[in-house]
């Protein structure tokens, strides 16, 4: 009963925050996990690549060769740290700000890339991977990830399905109508609720009079838990009790993993505009890498050499997702028509041959 | 045709163990029209499940349960109640198949009643066919008679994209009609002349076309012989045989319930202009819904097309 441990022992209504490595990098919880050294160097190496990739995708985009972006700084501890406890049949529905959760499973650099350049193929997840492409419209992805939940129980599999959205995702009437969902069909769901503090202006405290976010599951009737969302090994933690449980047939549970955006809310946003530099400095000091860092060190897994090969592969690996990326040339006339259905209707095939044949004139 | 409805539900469930039906009352109940009546007993509650009140919750889980591998059917107990689930529609059951270049796709079959002359209450009587015809990935479904009511659905749930299958409420229970026992499929995507003519074209679905039928019979009186044509799947819609019988006849009147403006029948005006002008004797007409709240069940009978309307039309049209 394992999942009993964190789950049900931290209480929202008790303000109990789940944290195994504090600020200052120090252990303070029983609940360390038992990980390999494998495993913590994995969670640092993918936190890291995750901040590089995510600044080098601002980069990109300041200088023309990526649309929009939406940054992650910040929120690496939650991401890495819920997508570790990830297993290979699990089902993941991710939202557009899970950059660290998106590497950690193994979706290529690459078509996270590609997506944001604004080519489609960037949503195709590799082979073996169940990776539903990232909901834009907030919150209402919640409901497809319930479904797979219904048909995993329908099918009798035993998986389980995380599902990530932010604090505002939480006044969506999808998440209410999916959470309620998973409740009365017991589903195997997990909803880890990134709360990082705003919805673009809005602060968490204008976006629900309720005092956390975690007791909300209590309405749908069961079990939510917060977690210190910078602390990569909390959100562990809670993320793979609450997947255990779930493939156990013990029903959803709703994760509030508490963390702060650092960046803008895209790259068409200047949140100066809505939040001081006290507050934003504060939030620094939180920092899950810089904390990990400590962590490792003390356990006498980092070193400076350890981390200049870190940066060097991150480094590389960047390169060459983007060199990737840039080549990949646009989707053709043929396959912006193709995928409308399975089989082109009439019409649609007159249309594309009206485009093809006016793109061609166009070019002699 | 609730009873051919029902016998496609249940053979398809048969045949297939990923089609699973879901929606308000669908299963105790069996369905405010008793559509899925006995399918709970015959299925269990795995596969024939009774939600919470929420329709997009109902077609967003649809949505997820689509792509993992079921084949669901969602029913939304009135048209009047799925503009709450339009995004879910919208946004992702419509696009999935695309954003993801056939990766995920969703058989998802949309049940839903529609259409008004049965002095309904408020929001129970509208026709927004238009709204779904607009949108790249779906398909829109319309049968008029019981054969093709049960043939249409099994071809839609058997369908790898997403149906908007509309059932007109005032032909649920009218219109006996002898059909097969067994189960069999009516192509998607195929219109069917329901009544052949030489003088001119009327173009119709669902609840309309038996309004249609009394409408043209009337005409005989006055030596006048209209087609009709029952378009049955709105979109992708048969334009071949649309342009074959304006080519024919040369006249062309549109008969929906659904408001004038934008409704389905300027489309199909539009593209006849594009395919065959020439052809044309006469202006295209629209006999429809007029761009109102539709009345209250005490006034509804000045909003629906009836065959005095269409009589007027026609003989509009044939003064060219």
């Amino acid at each position: 009963m394992g999942y009993q441990i964190v789950i049900e022992k931290f209480q929202p209504s008790r303000n109990d925050i789940l944290q195994v490595i504090d600020e200052k990098g120090q252990v303070q919880s029983e609940y360390e996990p038992n990980l390999s050294q494998i495993d913590l160097k994995k969670i640092y190496s993918l936190m890291v690549t995750a901040r590089a990739a995510d600044i080098k995708a601002i980069n990109l985009q300041r200088q023309g060769r990526m649309g929009t972006y939406a940054p992650n700084q910040g929120q690496e501890g939650c991401q890495v740290g819920a997508g570790m406890a990830v297993q290979k049949n699990d089902w993941v529905f991710p939202h557009f700000r899970d950059l660290g959760l998106y590497l950690t499973l193994g979706f290529p650099l690459k078509n996270s890339y590609l997506y944001w350049m604004g080519h489609e193929l960037g949503n195709i997840p590799p082979k073996g991977l169940n990776i539903f492409p990232m909901a834009v419209p907030v919150a209402s992805h919640i409901p497809h990830a319930v479904g797979a939940g219904m048909a995993a129980n329908i099918k009798k599999h035993k998986i389980a399905v995380l599902c990530c959205f932010s604090d505002g995702a939480t006044s969506g009437g999808d998440f209410h109508e999916a959470l309620n969902f998973a409740g009365v069909f017991k589903t195997p769901n997990v909803f880890l609720c990134y709360n990082n503090q705003y919805a673009i202006s809005l602060p968490r405290k204008n976006q629900t009079a309720a005092r956390t976010l975690a007791q909300k599951a209590n309405a749908y009737g069961f079990s939510g838990v917060m977690v210190d969302g910078n602390d990569p090994l909390a959100v562990y933690v809670a993320t793979k009790e609450a997947l255990d449980k779930a493939r156990q047939g013990k029903g959803p549970t709703l994760i509030e993993a508490i963390t702060y955006r650092m960046g803008d809310h895209t790259t068409s946003d200047d949140a100066s505009r809505y939040r001081s530099k006290e507050e934003v400095e504060e939030w620094r000091k939180k920092d899950p890498i810089q904390r990990f860092r400590i962590y490792l060190k003390n356990k006498g897994i980092w070193d400076p050499d350890y981390e200049k090969s870190v940066q060097d592969q991150t480094t590389s690996f960047i390169a060459k997702s983007t060199e990737e990326a840039e080549q990949t040339p646009s989707a053709s006339i043929d396959n912006i028509f193709q995928y409308t259905y399975k089989d082109m209707p009439p019409h649609l095939k007159k249309q594309r041959d009206e485009l093809e044949l006016f793109t061609q004139e166009k070019k002699s | 045709m609730v009873q051919a409805l029902n016998q496609a539900l249940s053979l398809e469930m048969e045949r297939d163990s990923n089609v699973i039906l879901l929606g308000e009352d669908v299963g105790v109940d069996g369905g405010v029209f008793r559509v899925s009546e006995g399918l709970l007993r015959k299925y269990g509650n795995s596969r024939v499940i009774d939600t919470p009140l929420a329709e997009s919750g109902i077609i967003g889980t649809s949505i997820g349960m689509a792509a993992y591998g079921l084949r669901p059917i969602a029913e939304i107990q009135f048209m009047g109640f799925v503009y709450t689930a339009f995004n879910q529609i919208l946004a992702h059951a419509a696009r999935l198949r695309n954003r993801t270049r056939g990766h995920y796709t969703v058989p998802l079959v949309i049940r839903m009643p529609y259409g008004g002359t049965v002095k309904a209450l408020e929001h129970h009587s509208e026709s927004t066919e238009a709204l779904f015809c607009q949108i790249p990935g779906l398909k829109v479904v319309v049968p008029s008679t019981p054969y093709d009511a049960k043939g249409l659905l099994a071809s839609s749930i058997r369908d790898d994209d997403p149906v908007i299958f509309l059932e007109p409420k005032k032909l649920y229970r009218a219109g006996r009609q002898e059909f097969p026992d067994n189960a069999y499929e009516i192509p998607l995507g195929l219109a069917k002349i329901v009544r052949e003519g030489e003088d001119l074209t009327i173009i119709a679905w669902g609840s309309m076309i038996p309004v249609a039928q009394q409408a043209a019979e009337n005409m005989e009186k006055e030596d006048i012989y209209p087609e009709i044509i029952d378009l049955r799947t709105l979109s992708p819609m048969d334009r071949d045989t649309i342009i074959q019988s304006v080519k024919k006849t040369g006249r062309v009147l549109i008969v929906h319930e659904a408001p004038k403006t934008c409704g389905l029948g300027a489309e199909i005006a539009a593209f006849i202009n594009e395919e065959a002008l020439f052809s044309l004797e006469a202006p295209i007409l629209r006999v429809t819904g007029y761009d109102i709240t539709i009345p209250m069940p005490k006034s509804e009978d000045f909003y629906f097309p009836n065959p005095e309307r269409i009589r007027y039309a026609i003989n509009k049209i044939m003064e060219f």
